[in-house]
């Protein structure tokens, strides 16, 4: 009966070595049995196809001058059902580092908190913050090694360390990515357009954030499924902030008021003769 | 109390792990190491018994690199260093997988100390017979340390230290003669230390120096002799000084 690793779960051990026949049972992994169907590849197949229509969200991270502007939609939808407008997809992993969800709710918001403890352990042990590199590699660790097993995660990891502001793609498929600008889920090539179209590196802390709203409404705009609330964080030296949350049906309006049209026929009220 | 000495994991009633205590006589019976931290460089000195004829020294280094910025010397069983020097070399370079920065000093030493450690608590093992030298400078703020493990598994940072044979006597002249140096003067204050228990020469010490820019470097017999050469001179002054007064007097 084949078991799941849960080594991921474990809390940091000093010793890394899988190889030492000493640990035995005092550090072994919870796990449970998989199902026994009798052809698991196919069931594999099935629960990944499962979960694959629930990457809909526009999530957007991008470096700058000042930082990092984080920002995401809220909507959480079940094929053409709308579960949910007021998802939080922005994850405060701890007070300078931020993750963003698409994908499986669950499994994001799990393995953020999981990533959360981790890091909190690391500094523990090592008495300074672990780096955003470091951070963004312990979670791409863990996905891959549940590579192939269902999981459902494109996140981005954005934070300010020793070297300076850093934003990391990570997938549930194992890859991890360097970069100054992402946009992950259902809606990121309308707010790829925007963004990259608007985006400079100089850009002012507003002006970031302007941009980073614009290019998550006009996402939410075309796609079916990005919706709800417009939320845009910054992360600057001294931890991440939020900076707004606004509904993108008031977004729409404000950035396409409607015009008061001159009336071609008028109706008027006809006296009784 | 010898019905409490064979197990590792058995305590005595009054408290002693006494494999453990055996393993320190087995360091104490080892060849003596030195380390001493100054500002910029950190100095580690081991004593070299005398190699016979026929063997090639240059296979029997006693001081090593684990990563391009720390370096370990021991003393005590010289088998068991290498399991653990192998298995620090590979902790360094994993470290640097996953987290993408070199390992500093403390972490490693916390590694090493916990693997020996972990032998003092399982069954059908014996401890490590070594007490490690860690020597290195932090990767992100420059700081050189020195640390020290023992077979119990304890580690703590020095600022000069001894282990191995007459370790207590070493340990004694550092105390008393330990200021914060820099560059030869680290390196002359290591040697002095290990000319105590050490028959003077460089044949009898392996010296290795280690300064950010340069990493680890071990030195030449040729650099030893002309280092002792010069802190015999200056013994030798210092004496001349101390006895000129009184000869004025009589």
């Amino acid at each position: 009966m084949m078991k799941i690793d849960f080594s991921g779960l474990d809390p940091a051990a000093p010793i890394k070595g899988r190889t030492d026949e000493l640990c035995g049972d005092i550090l072994a992994t919870p796990s449970f049995a998989l199902p026994t169907t009798h052809d698991f590849d196919g069931f594999q197949k099935a629960a990944v196809q499962m979960v694959k229509p629930a990457k809909g969200t526009t999530t957007l991270a991008f470096i700058f001058k000042d930082g990092v502007m984080v920002a995401a939609d809220s909507r959480a939808s079940m094929g053409g059902y709308i579960s949910s407008q007021s998802v939080k997809k922005i994850i405060e992993i701890n007070p300078y580092m931020l993750g963003t969800m698409a994908g499986g709710a669950a499994d994001c918001q799990f393995w953020h908190r999981n990533l959360g403890i981790k890091c909190r352990l690391h500094e523990l042990a090592n008495k300074r913050r672990i780096s955003v590199a470091g951070a963004s590699k312990m979670l791409s660790n863990i996905l891959y090694s549940y590579r192939g097993m269902g999981l459902s995660v494109g996140t981005m990891i954005a934070g300010w360390d020793e070297k300076g502001p850093g934003l990391y793609y990570v997938d549930s498929e194992g890859g991890r990515l360097k970069g100054t600008r992402f946009s992950v889920g259902s809606g990121s090539p309308y707010a790829y357009g925007v963004l990259d179209s608007g985006y400079r590196f100089d850009l002012s802390v507003e002006e970031a954030a302007e941009l980073a709203r614009r290019a998550i409404y006009h996402a939410t705009f075309r796609d079916g499924a990005s919706g709800g609330v417009a939320s845009v964080y910054h992360v600057g030296p001294n931890g991440w902030k939020k900076l707004s949350g606004d509904d993108v049906g008031e977004l729409h309006y404000m950035y396409y008021p409607v015009e008061p049209t001159s009336v071609e026929q008028e109706m008027t009220e006809v006296s009784v003769a | 109390m010898a019905r409490y000495d064979r197990a590792i994991t058995v305590f005595s009633p009054d408290g002693h792990l006494f494999q453990v205590e055996y393993a320190l006589e087995a360091v104490r019976k080892g060849n003596a190491a030195v380390g001493v931290r100054g500002t910029d460089t950190i100095v580690l000195a081991v004593e070299k018994k005398s190699t016979p004829k026929l063997q090639d020294s240059r296979s029997v280094r006693k001081i090593v690199n684990l990563d391009d910025h720390i370096a370990l010397a021991c003393a005590g069983l010289k088998a068991d260093a290498r399991v653990l020097i192998n298995r620090a070399r590979i902790e360094c370079q994993s470290y640097k997988l996953t987290i993408e920065d070199p390992v500093t000093v403390e972490y490693i030493t916390r590694y090493i100390a916990g693997l020996q450690q972990k032998y003092t608590q399982s069954g059908g093992v014996r401890p490590f017979g070594l007490s490690t030298l860690i020597i290195g400078f932090d990767p992100h703020t420059g700081t050189p340390s020195l640390y020290q493990t023992d077979p119990s598994g304890t580690f703590s940072a020095w600022k000069a230290n001894a282990t191995g044979r007459n370790s207590n006597s070493i340990r004694e002249f550092l105390e008393k003669n330990y200021k914060e140096t820099s560059g030869q003067e680290t390196l002359k204050l290591a040697i002095r230390a290990l000319l105590e228990v050490v028959e003077s020469g460089g044949k009898n010490i392996e010296v290795a120096v280690m300064t950010k820019e340069h990493g680890l470097k071990q030195l030449e017999e040729a650099e030893i002799d002309a280092i002792v050469a010069e802190i015999e001179t200056e013994k030798a002054a210092a004496e001349a000084a101390k006895k000129a007064p009184s000869t004025r007097e009589t």
